[in-house]
């Protein structure tokens, strides 16, 4: 039995930022080897310093290796594999085409017109490895007026519904708390690789993936666009309200910052929430009773509600609440994540030790396959780590053809 | 039709709710085959709102429409015995098996992994929970709110004077939607390759907490908790919503991009040293200097000559803007797709396009319309029979 799901599958990574390694690193955390092949001018790593407090270095120090350091590259890129290539020049491309020739897959998110220039797009690495699988993920896609155009996951956000739809009822558009169209188009993305994966042992063709994370964004918010285009109704930001539900809301309870989620879905639960309360009354009250009237005299729920929570801490106010079968959750904080024990129970953190920052618990794998459990089975790798291993025992160049490749600068140790 | 990518798979689809549903639509859309297992009165989901013409009916709820295209309906109560052993005759000619009950629920039904690998060894199961097969909160309640609230989403989302806020949708269920799909193609591809079935657990908080983006990263390094930031990017600035004179943008320049950013907006005062250098720290000051030129210029200008800059801005779209965008048109992004309760109506088209193999529009199911198909034709039952299994409820 394979001990992870996805050995044997090879991939040439060439994303950078947030989409894009999130795609890989699920894949690698499930087995796949994942070769992350960055530029010693441009790589995908900070070069330090940052503004202080921002978090991104161990005791915000970016001490003499800061692109080894760095908080957003280290989480996003465990279990992979990093060797340096200069793509721009022509023996860094005859390395690259040689790994191409080895891989089952490459996967890149640069800006459309990137691969093109490079002479590395669909049509030339397929003359290599005709049944190549070869995922883009731009933002905009690889056709189109936008095609060219720039943009981050925040920028994909707003034009994808999701900024407009999120913010309190009174306000402006908002943002989730995180890049959140990166994340997304990265799962898209590596469902669409297993799946051209799939096809490709099936019947012995590769194929190109053109995905905008703009048009994969979008998917997540598919009940709006119908509500459009069944009913031509324009949907508003309605805070945490529920088009049925009441109570359906966060409130405030004991302590700084302390907040509980709070969502009834029927009678029955509305007649348990009175009864934790120690509040039976509430449960004959007119105006509470059956959900369209609750949501109607929504307010005035909220209030009655809040009065309650306040009096006491959040996760009392969790345990209360499902302890009589009302759906209630405290709204945690990442320190009240890393100690709660459901998460600790599941052993979702995982202690990894890397050599350049030290050991600390990295969030792990969201998936719980019985049999082939995904893990960070090797730390993020450090700058050039795997240039030897990748190069010499992958691709087979001798130590000599390798040095001579570092005396060229088509692969280097340290970023320039 | 050609083959797509996930032709000659077979999978059922026992999920009620939206992060099954998206979980099986996804691989519906790409080729596989997928038989929604309704209850006799319908999965919930088509009692969900928005509904057609804001009338309630099991084929007028557009989130069901949506998530449900290109799978087959058939109906059948899996908590008699009959129906759960038509369920296991079915489980042998399949690939995977979706379902998102409360943990324990498949056990005492008799229809739990283990049983169902006792009878089609290779199966995959994947089981959608908010709170995991496993832990102590395993049977507590949750909702797509709670799970935001539990994840760590919701701590970071809104403003930081107000209450916490929800991501506008169902944003927990449809990312513990894509995570199951994505898991489920990784167990495919295992299975594939050697041969094992396995049970897939896909917690909806762990769903969320796995995109908190550096959240936990930050955490180890300096001890910081991350709060809320209202549409302000966490590390980078100029990132956030600022209005214009016609709605809202998104303003980025990150700091390669500020000189362009300072020429752009035509404010020099940006390119003052002390904002470069710690630009998070003064975000007001950054906003009041780019405000005065955005509200002179309506959104549409500020995105087209922003991006002559080469500087990421965007638009706050709002749902009626998208299906005239020249970027959607051109890309035939938007599906019509034909019902026949609904006629035709515009859906959100495929995810990605794939060169060889497609995405492809197709309807979601009526209640019930494959029953006969699957049950006579994939089974073997008789016209009578049929009847029968109909009179005694169990179809």
């Amino acid at each position: 039995m394979p001990r992870l799901a996805l050995e044997g599958l090879r991939i040439a990574d060439l994303t950078q930022v947030f989409a894009g390694p999130y795609a890989t690193k699920l894949l690698a955390d499930m087995g796949a080897e994942v070769i992350k092949i960055e530029s010693c001018v441009r790589c995908d790593r900070p070069h330090g310093p940052v503004a202080p407090g921002t978090g991104m270095f161990p005791d915000d120090k970016p001490g003499d290796e800061p692109y080894n350091r760095g908080a957003y590259y280290n989480e996003l890129n465990r279990s992979k594999y990093a060797i340096t290539l200069d793509l721009t020049h022509a023996t860094g491309k005859e390395v690259f085409n040689k790994l191409v020739k080895v891989s089952d897959a490459v996967v890149e998110n640069y800006s459309a017109r990137v691969m093109k220039n490079f002479g590395l797009d669909y049509g030339t690495l397929r003359a290599i490895k005709p049944d190549l699988v070869m995922v883009s993920m731009p933002g905009y896609g690889m056709s189109g007026p936008y095609r060219d155009y720039v943009t981050y996951g925040t920028g994909t956000e707003a034009m994808a519904l999701c900024s407009d739809l999120t913010g309190y009822a009174d306000g402006a558009p908002l943002k989730p708390g995180i890049a959140y169209g990166d994340p997304t188009g990265g799962m898209f993305a590596a469902f669409a690789l297993l799946a051209a994966i799939r096809y490709r042992n099936k019947t012995g063709r590769g194929q190109y993936v053109d995905l905008s994370l703009r048009e994969s964004l979008i998917q997540m918010f598919g009940d709006a666009v119908m509500d459009y285009t069944m009913n031509g109704r324009v949907q508003r930001r309605e805070g945490n309200r529920h088009p049925s539900m009441a109570p359906h809301g966060c409130y405030r309870c004991k302590g700084e910052d302390n907040w509980v989620a709070i969502a009834v879905s029927d009678d029955q639960e509305w007649q348990a929430f009175c009864r934790a309360m120690d509040k039976p009354g509430l449960a004959q009250d007119n105006r509470f009773t059956g959900a369209s009237s609750r949501w109607r005299h929504g307010d005035d729920l909220d209030q009655l509600v809040d009065e309650w929570t306040r009096r006491h801490d959040n996760d009392e106010v969790m345990h209360i609440l499902q302890e009589a079968g009302v759906p209630a959750a405290a709204v945690l904080n990442i320190r009240q994540i890393l100690a709660n024990p459901h998460f600790v129970s599941r052993g979702y953190f995982e202690n990894v030790f890397h050599s350049a920052t030290g050991t600390y618990p990295y969030p792990g794998v969201a998936w719980k396959l019985s049999k082939t459990a995904g893990s960070i089975h090797r730390p993020p790798p450090l700058f050039a780590e795997h240039n030897d291993f990748v190069l010499g025992e992958i691709l087979g160049l001798s130590r000599e053809e390798r040095d001579a490749l570092r005396r060229e600068g088509v692969i280097g140790d340290e970023p320039l | 039709m050609h083959d797509q990518a996930l032709t000659g798979m077979l999978v059922l689809d026992l999920s009620q709710g939206i992060s099954g549903a998206f979980c099986t639509k996804l691989l519906a859309d790409f080729g596989a085959e997928v038989i929604k297992v309704e209850p006799l009165s319908g999965e919930p989901t088509r009692r969900l709102g928005p509904c057609l013409e804001d009338h309630p009916g099991p084929e007028r709820s557009g989130t069901f429409l949506f998530l449900n295209t290109n799978k087959k309906s058939l109906t059948l109560d899996i908590a008699c015995q009959t129906g759960a052993s038509i369920f296991k005759k079915l489980v042998k000619q399949a690939d995977i098996v979706v379902e998102s009950s409360s943990p324990g629920v498949m056990t005492s039904l008799g229809l739990g992994y283990e049983d169902l690998e006792a009878i089609k060894p290779d199966i995959i199961v994947t089981s959608i929970s908010y709170f995991g097969q496993t832990g102590p909160y395993r049977d507590y309640k949750g909702s797509d709110m709670i799970a935001l609230a539990l994840g760590g989403l919701m701590h970071v989302t809104g403003l930081p004077e107000r209450e916490p806020l929800k991501t506008g949708g169902s944003q927990a269920e449809m990312q513990a939607g894509l995570n199951a799909a994505v898991a489920t193609l990784t167990a495919l591809y295992c299975r594939d390759v050697s041969g094992i079935g396995q049970h897939v657990d896909i917690a909806v908080v762990e769903c969320i907490t796995s995109i908190m983006e550096a959240t936990t990263m930050m955490h180890n390094y300096t001890g910081q908790i991350r709060t809320r930031n209202g549409a302000r990017h966490h590390v980078a600035y100029p990132s956030t919503i600022l209005p214009c004179k016609d709605g809202y943008v998104h303003v980025h320049g990150a700091v390669h991009e500020w000189e362009r950013l300072a020429a752009f907006v035509d404010e020099p005062r940006l390119l003052d040293e002390e904002l470069q250098k710690a630009p998070r720290v003064h975000a007001d000051e950054i906003d009041a200097l780019i405000l005065p030129w955005l509200m002179q210029h309506n959104k549409q200008e500020i995105f087209a000559m922003a991006q002559l800059w080469r500087l990421p801005f965007a638009i706050v779209c709002r749902v009626d803007e998208l299906l005239d965008d020249p970027q959607f048109s051109s890309r035939d992004f938007f599906a019509e797709i034909h019902h026949p309760v609904t006629g035709p109506i515009f859906y959100p088209g495929a995810p990605f396009k794939m060169s060889e193999t497609p995405w492809q529009a197709g309807r979601a199911p009526l209640l019930g319309e494959h029953t006969t198909e699957t049950l006579g034709g994939r089974l073997g039952y008789a016209e009578d029979d049929l009847v029968r299994l109909g009179e005694l409820g169990v179809v």
